[in-house]
């Protein structure tokens, strides 16, 4: 037993390296530096800063509160739309023509929408078909969550696609003949079912949603703060990494959270698959 | 234990290879052209490519160009070693900050040619006096640009008009900490180095008075946006200005009188560089005044070499806008090189004024 283990150890190398080198060592690091000030000198003095200064604080609450309204916009965006698919026929088509924006660069869609958004842009020139003068549309929070909210999407059909596929179709078929209403069926069966690729959908949106900076900057015009602002200002500008890496432990302190909060609790949620 | 031994053991060799391949590679590059080569580590689009074409025939060093986006970038670049640039750009404050981190090496002044060609009035600054390190590449100013279709032409003059509700949600603004804050200290008559703290939140509060007027804080879209009439106003450099105004005729820029930044880019020798004869060849080069008038007609900016300005064509050379009268000249300010904590500082308020925006 014990030699059969040791010969399977192999495989994990690639693994473990990849663990160790890109995620252990940089979260290390990370929160190494949190603790060390301009002088590079140990110190608690940046999380004082943090919990004291009003500015990162309210920072925090919009991260959370936009990282919020974008994962909930893309699920309901994204269950029904999963919904719908599996039960197209040329389904795996239309998985992949919704997966087909994931293969363009992030920053090149967020390009393209300022050519949508803008004063002279699509929309404002179909409203102009109507004799409606041109709208502020770039820079508004409804940008900034329509933008990141499209580019969110595919991350979250896909698992609910996939759990969506894994209900037999036996359970729908027993609730129907045992005389359950269609939303009985979809209530009690079918979102408990697919409650797992929810739970996943939620915690590849939500968590990168925190930082999007890119875009509080290219869509939100710097209207929109989120934490990650502070971060790349940190780390390009003023160079007080020791701050930049405070603000990174708490984001991942957050995500930790997120993580737990939607976890797999599959003791108390019975048989799951 | 074995397990994490083995692990622990498995990581090292991994980083090892990887310092090792690195090393290599390097090595590689060096010898790309033998001695003959020039490591120049520039902004970006900030030499005419035929010029470097044109260095190269003529003098046969390769050329090898590097670009940056920001002087802390290229700060961290140099300091932390590992590279072998011959030649970078870094503005006036950074210069100062180079230099007191032992990061440059001076100039030797026998070895260059022409540079009586510059305007005294742009040499010997405080953040390199005599000109011991740095030769000026390029120089320029912090403004308003305004779109002659929403604005009337002389109703922006002041930093102040800038404030007027009339502009509501039409201005732009340049992401920099020091050049927004900067702004409001100047249209306060403060100095826009100041590290007087009563004078800062003044200067803070004042700006989140603005924040109505407010469009968009962005970075190198601005040019675009103003080019496709997207917004009335924009505070942004002159450099910047003139692109734009390159692709909009309705484009105009005002440096106001009472008082704004002046900056510079200096070439100069990084603690890294090498290649000696390549570097002073390039200087002298780009010191022709034919060379640096093809340079600043390629690049838009102001050029310091008096001689390439009289080769300029007369509506460049005389446009006030890029060449500011000498009553203006003298109200401008050159960033100090601050410390780090009132960087931060300069910054956490401007973090502050974003936030109130929204």
């Amino acid at each position: 037993m014990s030699r059969r283990q040791y010969a399977n150890w192999g495989y994990y190398i690639p693994y473990g390296l990849w663990i160790g080198l890109f995620v252990i060592a940089p979260v290390g690091l990370i929160i190494y530096q949190s603790f060390l000030n301009l002088n590079h000198h140990f110190t608690l003095a940046n999380y004082e800063t943090y919990f004291k200064s009003g500015t990162y604080l309210m920072m925090t609450v919009n991260s959370l509160w936009w990282a919020f309204l974008i994962t909930v916009f893309t699920l309901l965006i994204s269950y029904p739309a999963a919904y719908y698919i599996h039960q197209l026929k040329h389904r795996q088509l239309w998985l992949l023509l919704t997966i087909l924006p994931t293969w363009i660069n992030l920053l090149l869609k967020a390009y393209a929408f300022i050519g949508i958004f803008s004063q002279s842009g699509v929309v404002n020139q179909f409203l102009g078909l109507f004799g409606i003068a041109p709208q502020q549309i770039l820079f508004t929070n409804f940008s900034f969550v329509f933008v990141a909210t499209y580019i969110q999407i595919p991350f979250m059909i896909l698992p609910i696609y996939n759990s969506i596929d894994d209900v037999s179709d036996s359970y729908i078929n027993a609730s129907r003949d045992l005389g359950a209403t269609s939303w009985q069926t979809f209530s009690k069966v079918i979102w408990p079912l697919t409650l797992p690729g929810v739970k996943a959908g939620v915690q590849s949106v939500f968590i990168p949603s925190l930082s999007l900076f890119m875009l509080t900057r290219l869509i939100g015009g710097n209207k929109v703060i989120t934490l990650g602002t502070a971060i790349e200002e940190h780390f390009l500008t003023t160079m007080n990494w020791g701050m930049g890496s405070t603000i990174g432990v708490v984001l991942i302190i957050a995500m930790v959270i997120i993580m737990m909060l939607t976890g797999d609790r599959q003791a108390d949620g019975g048989r799951v698959r | 234990m074995k397990r994490l031994l083995g692990l622990a053991i498995a990581i090292l060799a991994v980083c090892g290879l990887l310092g090792f391949s690195a090393n290599r590679l390097e090595a590689t590059d060096n010898s790309g052209g033998g001695n003959k080569v020039l490591n120049l580590y520039n902004w970006g689009d900030y030499i005419d490519p035929s010029l470097i074409q044109k260095f190269q025939r003529e003098t046969g060093y390769h050329v090898n160009v590097e670009t940056f986006d920001s002087n802390e970038a290229m700060y961290t670049k140099i300091k932390q070693g590992g590279t072998s640039y011959d030649l970078t750009v870094p503005s006036d404050y950074m210069i100062e900050k180079m230099r007191a981190a032992h990061l440059l090496k001076p100039l030797d002044r026998s070895r260059l040619k022409g540079m009586q060609n510059f305007d005294p009035r742009l040499m010997n600054l405080d953040f390199d006096p005599h000109n011991r390190y740095s030769i000026p590449y390029f120089w320029g100013t912090l403004g308003i640009i305004y779109n002659d279709k929403y604005v009337r032409s002389g109703q922006i003059k002041h930093w102040n008009d800038l404030w007027s509700p009339k502009y509501r949600n039409q201005i732009m603004l340049v992401d920099s900490a020091r050049d927004i804050l900067g702004f409001a200290l100047a249209s306060n008559g403060d100095s826009m180095n100041t590290t007087n703290n009563s004078q800062l939140l003044a200067a803070k509060n004042k700006l989140d008075r603005l924040s109505p007027n407010v469009k968009a804080i962005v970075a190198d879209e601005i040019k675009m946006y103003m080019a496709e009439n997207e917004s009335a106003l924009a505070v942004d450099w002159s450099g910047e200005a003139s692109e734009m105004m390159a692709n909009n005729s309705h484009l105009h820029y005002v440096v106001p009188s009472e008082g704004s930044n002046l900056w510079f880019d200096n070439l100069v020798i990084p603690k890294t560089a090498k290649h000696y004869a390549a570097i002073y060849a390039f200087l002298n080069f780009m010191m022709e005044p034919k060379n640096a008038a093809q340079n600043a007609r390629y690049v838009g900016y102001a050029t310091p070499n008096e001689k390439a300005r009289e080769l300029l064509p007369k509506a460049v050379r005389d446009d006030r806008q890029f060449y500011p009268d000498a009553k203006t000249m003298a109200h401008l300010q050159i960033y100090q090189n601050l410390s780090p904590q009132l960087v931060g500082r300069y910054n956490d308020l401007y973090l502050e004024f974003k936030m109130h925006t929204h």
